[in-house]
């Protein structure tokens, strides 16, 4: 057993802007763990899995400090800086359907008619000049970046948990409208806030044009209001508005707070979803952007509501809305909710009670601030056990960037990746159900998968996945050396014996040796051992 | 994490496996294929007795729709489906969905597949069928990208683009290696993966199954669906015991100009007709064995819209064609046209779930098990 030390680190040290928050002090408990396990087994959890450039930012500033330095980031300005390329990352809803809109739309708006056959070449040929400017472009870039900073960030932990709360809330691009808004929902109201109080988020969330379009809660009037003719799209085929919709209110209480075994009833659902009419969208004539969120008063349903507990006088308004996202998010049932998917994210699949009791009440001490939350789970001995190490299963966002991070660095993120995410059943903005994507590893274990996965990491390995740029051991290597590099821990004899035998019945002769090394790494990368972490 | 099928295999083990593991023992094979977007059911099988269906449709109603009794034709795109029809081995359900299913794609979609009007059930129907079913390595399988919501759960499924993608790359030797990497495997999930995944690598390779030429004088069309379909026959033809089966066509969503005798829909339903047509000749004598449905999300509006299209409604129609199928028949309980479902769509008269569990019956599964809160109608497409 060991004792890691206690550290203190001051904001500024890290970056980030003077008195913005307290100091990171980590009090990381004792561990059976050897120090170059528990390195691996950080990178894996905290990160997207060990990769040459984060090991040796982790010797520089040593385990605690790098820990610290991630619940407290700085900037990173070498990913900025290669994020800067993309043209979309920074719009606004707003601009986002000014600037790609549908080619149809674009020539409507010179006068054209689409209706027309002539119309229709025009569109199709305003596609084929400009793909560039087409709507997926939004959803291309912002996958690209998804995966840069998930391979090369330093920030790593702020990714895993961009990644978490964007899944938390999910917000679908399927959803028509939704791609237009997508990229400012992740940029706005999920990442400024993983590290802040949960009341921010859910409050940001829940009032971002993605998730009122995604969840219908625009749409969502008191009983008997009509929402005026030509406020709504053809396209989209949302019915006009003609009552109460619970869909947004019912995933608030299932799905973002208190969790669908608190107790709740059908009652309560219907009476969130009154406190919430009239929380919806700027709709302004001949303005087709549905792109901010407005509070339509003449809609709100302003008599009295009593939701789970919460008594709500009439006349409240917009109040109503946010006095229930105060109490939700403050509501133990929440904290236990949020306590038991972060363990089960950063832990185990099966993360146990009493951790999640622990981090439970560290939340409700807290108010909800996050960032003491995730603490709580890197300074508990159940992290840092060696019985949770290696026993996750692998996403498939989190093979295919851990692959990469592996043996290589990721240089530009081409289409093959999104394409390798699509196959592996995890295309990325595009979960459909509003529960997000599964974290256990039932939900990605299966046959089909696998051999998706065993094919990948060949392609990988062997240098023909465009955009990566692998960098292979030395001739020399031993099997077992590179194990411990592709792996981030000893391989099983086993498994060594396994990769040998493959190599010994191919041939020994030394030009070989280049392809012998990729081999040996194709097969690691596709081992069931690289599927854990 | 254990699966399903861990867990059934250690039961068995002691002699206890419980009651649900009772295997069907069936021979017979259901394809389901999902038509996304939501297909405009009054053109693909127009009520051309309904008085009340030209003024909803001025410039989209087929022109020249092939006949199908008194008041349903077909449309003329879907000619190489006619001789089913009348070879009686092809059935048309009409004004058939969910119950106010609601006009998103994605939920839409996702009610269906998991088959659950209500909530969203955690797994799909399929799955839910297919846990009575044997341990081969292509028992359940879905011939697209990732295995759809409608097989996701905890039986074991397999899913790939075409079967020449299901091989492993690095040749023969690196098989072998994965085969023993899965065999030692800690995980005991990954362990029982492993094996299927190889076990259907092998047959594929073994048997040649991706290059199995067509039989019965099939020609198949060089479309994705023809492929697909092309590989399912191919399976059914090499007896590896399939017995469900999924696989799926888009470009239904014809919002703008969908076109009428000729167009964007009517290729599609080229596509589809002509893939399903070339299905039943490959499988011929087989088809006896195979049932296949194909259904979408919802249909759409009865009114063509401003833009020469149609919009997200409610009732469509299936085709259910198979050896078995009471088929040459148009059964519904039409609705009609001139009271629509909320003033815009097709109502739907017949719930989709009596159809899909009519449907597993017909392949040795029972049907009433799988749909939570649902109690199937009788709808007859069978004897």
């Amino acid at each position: 057993m060991r004792r890691l030390a206690l550290l203190m680190l001051t904001g500024c040290a890290t970056g980030a802007p003077p008195g913005a928050t307290p100091p990171v002090t980590l009090h990381l408990p004792p561990t059976a763990l050897t120090a170059p396990e528990q390195v691996t087994h950080a990178l894996h959890r905290l990160a997207f899995g060990p990769s040459e450039a984060d090991r040796q930012r982790l010797a520089a500033a040593g385990l605690e400090g790098w820990l610290a330095a991630q619940l407290e980031p700085g900037v990173d300005p070498a990913i900025e800086a290669r994020l800067s390329g993309f043209k979309t990352l920074s719009l606004t809803v707003a601009d986002s359907f000014r600037e790609y809109p549908r080619p149809e739309q674009r020539l409507k708006a010179l006068g054209v008619d689409v209706k027309t056959g002539e119309g229709r070449a025009q569109a199709r040929q305003l596609a084929r000049e400009n793909p560039d400017a087409l709507p997926r472009q939004l959803l291309i870039e912002l996958t690209q970046a998804k995966l840069l900073r998930a391979a090369n960030s330093q920030r790593q932990l702020e990714e895993v948990l961009v990644d978490f709360w964007f899944n938390h809330f999910n917000v679908s691009a399927e959803k028509n409208r939704v791609r237009w808004m997508v990229n400012a929902y992740e940029r706005e109201a999920i990442r400024p806030h993983v590290y802040g109080r949960f009341r921010a988020l859910l409050g940001a969330t829940a009032k971002h044009p993605a998730m009122l379009w995604y969840l219908d809660n625009w749409m969502s009037v008191r009983d008997g209001f009509t929402l005026p003719r030509g406020l709504r799209d053809q396209d989209d085929d949302a019915p006009r508005a003609m009552g109460l919709n619970e869909n947004y209110a019912r995933e608030l209480l299932e799905l973002h707070t208190v969790g669908v075994n608190a107790g709740y009833s059908q009652d309560d659902v219907r009476e969130a979803a009154r406190a919430l009419t009239g929380w919806g969208l700027e709709l302004r004539r001949k303005k087709d952007d549905f792109a901010q969120f407005e509070f339509h008063r003449l809609a709100h349903d302003d008599g009295a509501k009593q939701v789970f507990g919460l008594r709500l006088p009439a006349g409240g308004g917009q109040r109503d809305g946010e006095l229930l996202l105060d109490f939700l998010a403050r509501h133990p049932a929440t904290a236990k909710h949020l306590a038991f998917k972060l363990c089960q994210r950063l832990v185990s699949d099966t993360p146990p009670p009493a951790l999640v009791d622990r981090v439970a009440a560290e939340f409700l001490r807290t108010d909800g601030d996050l960032r003491a939350t995730y603490r709580a789970i890197i300074e508990s001995p159940e992290f840092w056990s060696p019985e949770v190490v290696a026993t996750k299963t692998r996403t498939p966002f989190e093979f295919v960037v851990g692959a990469v991070r592996a043996i290589g660095t990721l240089d530009e993120a081409q289409r093959p990746l999104a394409t390798a995410l699509e196959q592996l059943g995890q295309p990325l903005y595009r979960c459909a159900p509003p529960t997000g994507y599964r974290e256990d590893a039932a939900a990605w274990v299966s046959a089909g998968a696998l051999v998706s996965r065993i094919n990948f990491g060949l392609k990988l390995a062997s240098g023909r996945v465009p955009g990566v740029e692998v960098r292979l051991p030395p001739k020399s290597t031993s099997v077992e050396a590179i194990a411990l590099g592709v792996l981030g821990r000893p391989a099983s004899e086993q498994t060594l014996s396994i990769v040998r035998r493959a190599l010994s019945s191919d041939d020994e002769l030394d030009e070989r040796r280049g392809v012998e090394v990729s081999k040996v790494v194709g097969l690691l990368l596709g081992s069931p051992e690289f599927q854990k972490q | 994490m254990i699966s399903r099928r861990a867990l059934m295999q250690s039961l068995a083990a002691f002699g206890a496996a419980p009651a649900f593991a009772q295997k069907s023992g069936s021979k017979k094979t259901l394809v389901v294929v999902f038509l996304r977007g939501g297909v405009d059911g009054l053109s693909m099988v127009p009520p051309i007795g309904d008085p009340a269906l030209a003024p909803l449709r001025p410039s989209l109603k087929p022109t020249r729709p092939l006949p199908l009794d008194a008041t349903f034709g077909l449309h003329p795109a879907m000619s190489a489906l006619a001789p089913l029809f009348q070879a009686k081995q092809l059935a048309v359900v009409h004004a058939v969905g969910l119950p106010s299913s609601p006009r998103s794609h994605f939920e839409a979609q996702d009610i269906l597949e998991s088959g659950s009007a209500g909530r969203r059930a955690r797994d799909g129907w399929l799955n839910r069928a297919g846990r009575a079913l044997d341990d081969a390595a292509f028992s359940m399988v879905a011939v697209q990208n990732g295995l759809p919501g409608s097989m996701q759960g905890d039986a074991s499924a397999l899913a790939f683009p075409s079967l020449k993608d299901l091989r492993i790359g690095g040749g023969d030797v690196s098989a072998a290696t994965f085969e023993s990497l899965y065999a030692q495997a800690v995980d005991q999930a990954l362990r029982t993966s492993g094996h299927e995944a190889f076990d259907s690598v092998a047959k594929v390779k073994t048997e040649g199954l991706a290059e199995r030429p067509p039989q019965n004088g099939a020609v198949w069309p060089r479309s994705t669906l023809g492929r697909r379909l092309q590989d399912l026959a191919r399976l059914i033809h090499a007896d590896v015991g399939l017995h469900l089966a999924a696989t799926e066509l888009g470009g239904f969503d014809t919002h703008l100009a969908q076109g009428s005798d000729e167009g964007q829909l009517a290729q599609r339903l080229k596509e589809l007709s002509e893939a399903l047509a070339a299905f039943a000749v490959d499988l011929g004598p087989k088809l006896a064995d195979v049932t296949l449905l194909t259904m979408t999300e919802f249909g759409r509006t009865a009114r063509e819209n401003g833009t020469r299209g149609t919009d997200h409604g409610t009732a469509s129609a299936s085709l259910v064609l198979g050896g078995g199928v009471n088929g040459g028949r148009v059964l519904s309980d039409w609705p009609g046209l001139t009271k629509l479902y909320e003033g815009r769509d097709l109502a739907v008269t017949t719930d989709l779930r009596s159809v899909m569990s009519e449907c597993l019956d017909a392949t040795g599964l029972r049907g009433k098990d799988v749909f939570p809160d649902f109690t199937p109608a009788r709808v007859g497409l069978f004897g």
